[in-house]
């Protein structure tokens, strides 16, 4: 195995010319030789939609590739609240500067300051480039755009389109690059998903991907490959991702030499409908903005069985506002969920399974009256009632924690490339610009930073200076992949055990939400590398996997999903148990202040840790490599919100 | 203490089952016990499925993917009902207290000549794509663009325009179409760039485009009886029909 010195690329100087002057010392395309190249681009959501529009409008070749039946179904649509960007429209402060230092504040100082520098500066063109392309954000009398408040900030700096900001952009992004198929600048394939990557002379020069529609495995030259694939929460069986949202392309790259970055960064979301059985498909958010006006709580007496309205105040334990009086029920996501956690421990939790904690707006309704709570949250309200069939005007909401975003990703360079020359990776699928901890509103600031405005300048560098030898879908290696990938699906079919995917999909979640969930310990984390590899072994022995390979089969891509995800699993808890301090999402009990906050480790820890996967006489094994981060302008300090 | 009074449901399910647009395909009966009223419709399937994986049947292949009524996959007709019987609601969101034990549920995919099925329940909705890029979009490239707020848009018409902007493309109103119109999907994309100053330069080319590919495709005419606006789980309002043809007769008198 070649030894992997990891470069950032990041560039020195002044840090407001840093993206500026490298702009300039990269390498570029001449217009008439762009029309020379073809660029593949997998997933089509904010950052894939918006990189294949932009790599088109440039004049490269793209070959877009989707999983669902449209481009415009990426989970990227189910963001609600908004999208920062460093405008200062409210006149109240804003700078490139403040959005920079927060979100690596925000973050807990596992950020590189540069990429996070970059996406500060070009939050701004995205607002510019959204509003002309027709993304109706809302706007004030005057007619300006709007803005509102978000976690971690003490500026108005997101732009929203009521609760569907993630909709109203993808839709823009989707728009343009359909236009550049209409040009025939983009060529579309739906229904497709991405199981292997493919080298030539250690370059990224294709993909193979199975139609889902027909089961056929299909072979797909370029001369450079962008992943857009999303982030990788389903491997706790139960988030709010998609159900389709899933690791397997990000896998693929990573065992053929992408190293991973932070895998066990996963961002919990503390208000989510809790779950409710054991049918259970997924998990619903609630916006942040609730905790504005909700306040949390639970029964200060274990195993209360009362109504929530026959427990008088006196006997109700509001803990968030106990334990923090000065941010109360608005501390950050990482903190407020924890304290759920410690509640439903304790045995205090609430509803018919005890694991929920209440999110009250009685006293909103009393202060405000009904018209104005349901003026700013009736839409929230009426899609709890449909999932719940509980009206929260007359009962607390039940909330819970649940798997929400992943921070950790592929590794990248300041250019958004791997450690696989020719890969680029974009959007929640790389580790790169968010930390420990995403800030409200900044994935989908990320997403069409890394599309619109970084890929199509850092992409042209690497076709300028690499040499890329004609390559096409008879070249040996592309055969290789395909005879690999048809027959690790035959050996999935060929199993015919007794248990189903989702079986095992579901017993995964459990491990991965009991000991590399919201808090973690070392003992804990051990067992999970063990158990986890044995549900792998017996998952590869007793799973049963309906149908055939040659037509539309759910259960084949679940399955190759999950198969994937057992591995990822046992990553996650290895880099979870290596990381010795608690920062952001990454809470190991062993590492916390006598008031259970947080407790970083600077003087060790102060780095992305970028793993490696081996193959080891038939065991899994990946080797750490660290990219230490230096914080030149954002001090390094201890975040409390007492 | 919280959480709706739970109990359970016995069905009667009538399921299409399809193996290609080729087949001509055929109702399966499936009795269904013990299902959760908490549990949403998909969920009620995913149980369906699981069991008969175990048995070593063929599981119902369906559309899915957000399962919170935004990305638009879901589809399915429930007892006549494209996304069921509840109004403003995907079938995702559609969750099985609304049924009661013993009831007989019959579901089929959407049916339109341009949705060909792919398999039981799938069907192939990139006709809808392909209206989109024929012209639902401004020709704007990357980075061209202006200061944002160089061009107030009063907040009416902004408001406007995210109405129309809100469809997720499900193809609920052309299943609900007698004759599988997609006159308020396409209605809904023109008057949303219609309404706002960005799709001002292309608003007749566009208008055209998009109708022009909207028959092309083999969706049928317009005929106003509505049942689109009540099928839509994102309730787009009829008026967008009416917006499209003022867009499509305006852009006709004016081409030349």
């Amino acid at each position: 195995m070649a030894t992997i010195k990891l470069d950032a690329k990041s560039p020195t100087g002044p840090i407001e010319n840093r993206w500026e002057k490298h702009k300039f010392d990269l390498k570029l395309v001449n217009p008439a030789n762009k029309r020379k190249f073809t660029i593949i681009v997998v997933g089509t959501g904010l950052a894939g939609g918006s990189a294949a529009a932009s790599l088109a409008e440039l004049g490269y070749n793209v070959k877009a590739f989707c999983i669902q039946d449209s481009p415009r179904r990426a989970h990227s649509i189910a963001a609600q609240g908004g999208i920062n960007a460093a405008k200062n429209y409210q006149n109240d402060g804003d700078s490139i500067y403040r959005l920079f230092y927060d979100t690596v504040k925000g973050g807990d100082f596992r950020a590189r300051e540069s990429n996070v520098y970059r996406l500060a500066q070009v939050s701004t063109q995205i607002i510019d480039h959204c509003v002309a392309i027709g993304v109706p954000f809302a706007r004030e009398y005057g007619g300006m755009l709007d803005n509102r408040s978000f976690g971690g900030a003490q500026v108005s700096r997101t732009f929203y389109a009521r609760g569907q900001t993630g909709q109203q952009l993808l839709l823009g992004a989707y728009s343009s690059m359909m236009r550049q198929v209409q040009e025939k600048q983009v060529k579309l394939y739906h229904r497709r998903e991405m199981l292997d990557l493919v080298l030539v002379d250690g370059v990224a020069r294709g993909i193979t991907v199975r139609n889902l529609t027909t089961g056929e495995i299909e072979s797909h030259a370029g001369d450079a490959v962008v992943l857009a694939t999303g982030g990788y929460g389903n491997v706790f069986f139960l988030s709010t991702n998609a159900k389709a949202s899933n690791v397997t392309a990000s896998w693929r790259c990573h065992k053929k030499g992408a190293l991973f970055g932070n895998p066990c960064f996963t961002q919990i979301h503390p208000t989510c409908i809790p779950v409710s059985g054991d049918y259970q498909s997924k998990l619903t958010l609630m916006s942040e903005s609730l905790r504005n006006d909700g306040r949390v709580w639970v029964p200060k007496n274990k195993g209360d069985q009362r109504p929530p309205s026959q427990i008088p105040d006196s006997e109700r334990d509001y803990y968030l506002e106990r334990i923090y009086p000065s941010f109360g029920n608005l501390v950050p996501r990482d903190v407020a969920s924890r304290q759920a956690k410690f509640r439903v421990d304790e045995g205090r939790g609430v509803g018919t399974t005890g694991i929920a904690v209440y999110l009250d707006f009685r006293d909103a309704i009393q202060r405000l009256g009904k018209g104005v709570v349901a003026e700013k949250y009736g839409n929230l309200f009426q899609m709890y009632d449909k999932i719940t069939g509980e009206d929260p005007y007359e009962t607390p909401m039940r909330i819970y924690p649940a798997v929400h975003y992943t921070m950790g990703g592929l590794w990248v360079d300041y250019n958004l490339q791997s450690t696989v020359p020719g890969l680029h990776v974009l959007g929640e699928a790389n580790f790169s610009d968010h930390g420990a901890n995403r800030l409200g509103a900044s994935a989908l600031m990320q997403g069409l930073a890394d599309g619109f405005f970084v890929i199509p300048y850092t992409i042209g560098h690497f076709l300028a200076s690499t040499p890329l030898p004609k390559v096409d879908e008879n070249h040996e290696a592309f055969r290789a992949s395909k005879a690999e990938v048809t027959q690790r699906l035959s050996r999935l079919l060929g199993i015919k055990g007794g248990h189903t995917v989702d079986e095992f999909h579901r017993e995964l979640g459990k491990l991965m939400w009991e000991y590399v969930g919201m808090s973690r310990t070392k003992e804990g984390l051990q067992k999970a590398r063990g158990e986890i590899g044995k549900l792998r072994d017996r998952f590869w022995q007793e799973v049963r996997v309906a149908g055939e390979a040659n037509f539309k089969n759910a259960e084949l891509e679940k399955a190759c999903r999950v198969a994937d995800f057992l591995e990822l699993g046992e990553l996650m808890a290895q880099d979870a148990q290596e990381r010795n301090e608690s920062c952001g999402g990454h809470f190991r009990e062993e590492y916390q202040t006598p008031e259970n906050e947080a407790m970083r480790d600077d003087a060790n820890y102060c780095h992305v840790a970028a793993w490696q996967y081996q193959q080891e006489g038939g065991r899994m094994q990946w080797t750490l490599h660290k990219e230490p981060l230096q914080f030149e302008y954002v001090k390094l300090s201890t975040r409390s919100y007492k | 203490m919280g959480g709706a009074s739970k109990s359970k449901l016995n069905l009667k399910l009538k399921l299409w089952r399809q193996k290609n647009a080729k087949d001509k395909g055929y109702f399966m009966d499936y009795d269904v016990k013990g299902i959760s009223t908490e549990a949403s419709f998909l969920e009620m399937l995913d149980v369906v499925n699981e069991e008969l994986v175990k048995k070593g049947e063929e599981p119902v292949e369906f559309d899915h993917d957000c399962r919170e009524g935004i990305c638009g996959m879901c589809s399915l007709v429930i007892n006549g009902n494209p996304h069921g019987p509840d109004g403003a609601t995907t079938t995702c969101q559609l969750h099985m207290r609304r049924f009661k034990d013993g009831d007989s549920v019959t579901v089929e995919p959407f049916r339109a000549g341009a949705f060909p099925v792919v398999r039981d329940l799938v069907v192939d909705r990139s006709a809808l794509d392909r209206v989109i890029q024929a012209g639902g979009f401004v020709s704007t490239a990357t980075g061209t663009a202006q200061d944002a707020n160089c061009l107030p848009v009063p907040k009416d018409k902004a408001d406007r325009a995210f109405l129309a902007a809100a469809c997720i493309g499900c193809g609920a109103c052309v299943a609900a179409c007698k004759n599988a119109s997609a006159s308020l999907f396409v209605g809904a994309k023109v008057a949303h760039l219609a309404l706002l100053p960005q799709g001002e330069a292309e608003r007749e080319k566009r208008a055209l485009a998009m109708v022009h590919q909207m028959d092309a495709e083999g969706f049928g005419g317009c005929t106003n009886t509505g049942a689109c606006a009540a099928a839509c789980p994102k309730e787009i309002s009829l008026e967008h029909i009416a917006i499209l043809n003022r867009e499509f007769l305006k852009a006709s008198l004016l081409e030349r």
